[in-house]
């Protein structure tokens, strides 16, 4: 038993689709356990990561031979599988200590799409009928099957995902050749078209069945292929408003198989580049910004230095400075340095009386940002001198660059001439507040 | 206006006994200089008065909270009283004064010191018992499950419906060493009580199995490529590691819930959670 968890728990852990919000349903008598909307981590991998469900493939044994994933056909490593029984003795015992929050299922494809969807279908019907397990369950849609088991299967879990993978068509014809957009896109159209037909009927039958509650994600691979930043960031924005996708994930690609097609073995997985985007993807989701905002054709990728907004936000000097005791919602959240929380804090405390600097300090907005694209009662904060340096310095997080230890970007100075060149327009950000 | 005195005072810990102090406060028009519970040992250094608890001037302060500030005001003091923030006595004395002059308005002071220190205690309360949330590890024996932790604030009340809803059907104890109190629940009812020592018993065979299945999963689920101590330290701080069985810690196991449970609860310290069903 030990040795098939670790097998196929290895065989899962690329798979970044690792959180558990987005359901709520209370526990009930009989039954064990309950899901909480908010998410709820339970433990933090080595490597950061969060860990909040049994994540585990059914089996990694797989007919076909996608050139980026370990449990490729081609690619000689043990093989394991999980019965149905297995699985949900599994997630029980685990979900009574505590140590999860429900269960993340994947499977390679074994014999058929179908008859892998009927094992998952097995496994999911025991813990919720059998065991009357009331946690949350993530199931992966399998590509190319039936549109009739597919739709059971979403009747049995919180959140269904099919992975797109690569970012384009071209990527996934040279990688995955078994695949195509279509058969990615069609269950992920079938899972849209089942969840809002769900919920006309939940208003009708007050206790119909719920069809994946918590929604559908899907998650990319970043850096095994070409595909740019814009390219990647359209795509997500495409998705979340065609499909209705709750989450994307990204994932840096850790290389696992030495294929031609492929960087090398020994290629670090870029995972500032990772970060930036999920910054970004937070920007298309919270902050009410439009991916060709953030990056356009010229400048198709993010800067390792700046973060989006401050990228941004330098770029669009024009809109600055914002009077924090005017602003409205929408322009506080674009400024660098005040998240979605002291937006709102700003906006309750000045109900209370006329913000200064030091009362923005204590409602959580990051200064040391904030301060060049503000100002309080009309004036900018006293004393502050904005040249090209302090800006730009003041703007890079060093912190978060040690963070990723990218040797690429440690190695060099924050000051390198071919890093400040790429910058959105440095230069003339040493006069915009004149300009203002 | 109030005088303020050279006099501190000394209380029984209880929340209750704290809304006491409040009032003691407001009848003698006069702001104490420090407010020490019973336990901690610090009252020596001030001429102190001691302040009797009693439950009905306790009431009354209660009552005025949510109809002269607001009901979210009552939470924040309720909540700012379990946090572990120094001074928290003279924090929620401060804010109940602004509170009383201002009105409903206080909660929207942000950017006051008083109320932004008690928002940032009430907030890492908050934090600390979502972490809590998931960081608690159970140890299963036969029919029943136990665990131990060791919180800063006083969480117990803060997580104890999540797990009551989550584990209907159980019978477990969640032991908070820190504060020498439990909460207990058996299917049915539930009831936080003060427990001074409560030793877990070892592990039986299943109950050790599960741990080092949990220890594999553990393992196998980190990619070493990306592997990052620093920032797994930040978002699951040290320590907690010592009750998680991942981080090969000594979690408890074979629980044995007290004797007279229904006793016990009913000599829950006043101003501490009581639930009974
Ligand atoms: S279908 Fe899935 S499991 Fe099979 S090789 Fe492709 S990515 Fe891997």
């Amino acid at each position: 038993m030990m040795e098939k968890l670790e097998i196929l728990t290895a065989s899962a852990k690329y798979d970044v689709a690792c959180t558990s919000s987005g359901a709520s349903r209370s526990g009930q008598p009989g039954g064990l356990g309950n899901a909480v909307s908010m998410g709820i981590c339970h433990s933090f991998a080595a490597d950061g990561r969060c860990i909040s469900l049994l994540k585990i493939l059914m089996t990694n044994g797989c007919i076909y031979d996608c050139a980026y994933c370990v449990n490729r056909k081609s690619n000689p490593t043990r093989r394991a599988a999980f019965t149905p029984e297995e699985i949900a003795n599994l997630t029980m015992q685990f979900y009574r200590r505590n140590y999860i929050e429900g269960l993340f299922l994947s499977s390679g494809i074994m014999r058929s799409p179908d008859y892998t969807t009927e094992q998952l279908i097995a496994a999911l019907e025991l813990l919720r009928n059998v065991y009357n397990f009331r946690g949350y369950i993530h199931v992966k849609a399998i590509p190319g099957a039936d549109d009739v088991l597919l739709s059971r299967l979403g009747l049995l879990a919180d959140r269904m995902s099919v992975n797109i993978e690569l970012p384009s068509q071209e990527s996934l014809n040279r990688l995955a050749p078994d695949k195509s957009k279509q058969s990615i896109l069609k269950p992920m159209g079938l899972i849209k078209s089942k969840i809002t037909e769900n919920s006309s009927d939940l208003v009708k039958y007050k206790h119909a069945p719920r069809f994946a509650p918590a929604g559908q994600s899907t998650q990319m691979i970043v850096g095994a292929t070409p595909d740019t930043d814009y390219q990647i960031l359209n795509l997500t924005e495409g998705l979340y408003k065609k499909y209705g996708l709750k989450r994307i994930f990204y994932s840096a690609y850790t290389p696992v198989v030495e294929d031609s097609l492929l960087p090398a073995l020994d290629t670090k997985p870029p995972l500032l580049r990772e970060h930036r985007l999920y910054q970004a993807d937070w920007l298309l989701r919270f902050y009410g910004f439009e991916a060709k905002e953030l990056l356009d054709e010229a400048a198709p990728n993010f800067n390792p230095l700046l973060d989006p907004k401050c990228s941004w936000a330098i770029n669009h000097r024009e809109q600055f400075p914002v009077e924090i005791n005017r602003a409205p919602y929408e322009t506080l959240l674009r400024v660098p340095g005040i998240g979605v929380r002291s937006a709102q804090r700003i906006l309750k405390a000045r109900k209370a009386g006329s913000l200064d600097f030091y009362a923005l300090k204590k409602l959580g907005v990051v200064l040391k940002r904030a301060q060049f694209f503000i100002t309080c009662k009309g004036k900018p904060l006293e004393g502050l001198k904005v040249g090209e340096h302090t800006l730009l310095r003041s703007l890079m997080s060093g912190q978060e660059l040690a963070q990723f230890q990218q040797p690429e970007v440690e190695q060099l100075s924050f000051f390198d001439d071919s890093y400040m060149a790429a910058l959105p327009e440095a230069g003339r950000a040493a006069t915009f507040r004149k300009g203002g | 206006m109030f005088k303020t005195t050279t006099l501190a005072y000394t209380y029984d810990g209880s929340f209750e006994g704290l809304l006491c102090c409040v009032f003691e406060s407001y009848e003698w028009k006069e702001t104490p200089l420090a407010i020490h519970s019973d336990g901690d040992g610090q009252g020596l250094l001030l001429e102190s008065k001691w302040i009797e608890t009693d439950s009905v001037k306790a009431g009354r302060v209660l009552r005025s909270i949510p109809l002269k500030i607001s009901p979210e005001a009552e939470e924040l003091v309720r909540l700012g009283f379990w946090s572990n923030v120094a001074d928290k006595e003279m924090l929620l004395l401060n804010f109940l004064y602004l509170g009383f002059t201002h009105g409903r308005k206080v909660m929207n002071m942000l950017a006051d010191d008083t109320v932004s220190a008690l928002n940032k205690a009430v907030q890492q309360l908050r934090r600390e018992g979502h972490h809590y949330l998931g960081f608690v590890r159970f140890s299963v024996y036969g029919p029943v499950m136990a665990a131990v932790i060791e919180p800063r604030g006083y969480i117990l009340p803060v997580i104890e419906d999540h797990f009551c809803d989550r584990f209907q059907n159980e019978s477990f104890m969640i032991y908070d060493k820190t504060h020498g109190m439990a909460l207990l629940h058996q299917p049915g009812r539930q009831a936080i009580i003060p427990l001074q020592e409560w030793i877990p018993p070892e592990p039986d065979e299943a109950e050790a199995a599960y741990r080092r299945l949990w220890q594999g999963f553990y393992n196998a689920i980190g990619i070493k490529e990306r592997k990052n101590d620093r920032l797994r330290a930040s978002l699951m701080p040290k320590r907690y590691w010592k009750q998680l069985p991942e981080m090969n810690g000594n979690a408890p196991a074979l629980p044995a819930l007290p004797a007279r449970q229904g006793q016990t609860a009913s000599r829950v310290k006043s101003g501490q959670q009581r639930k009974l069903q």
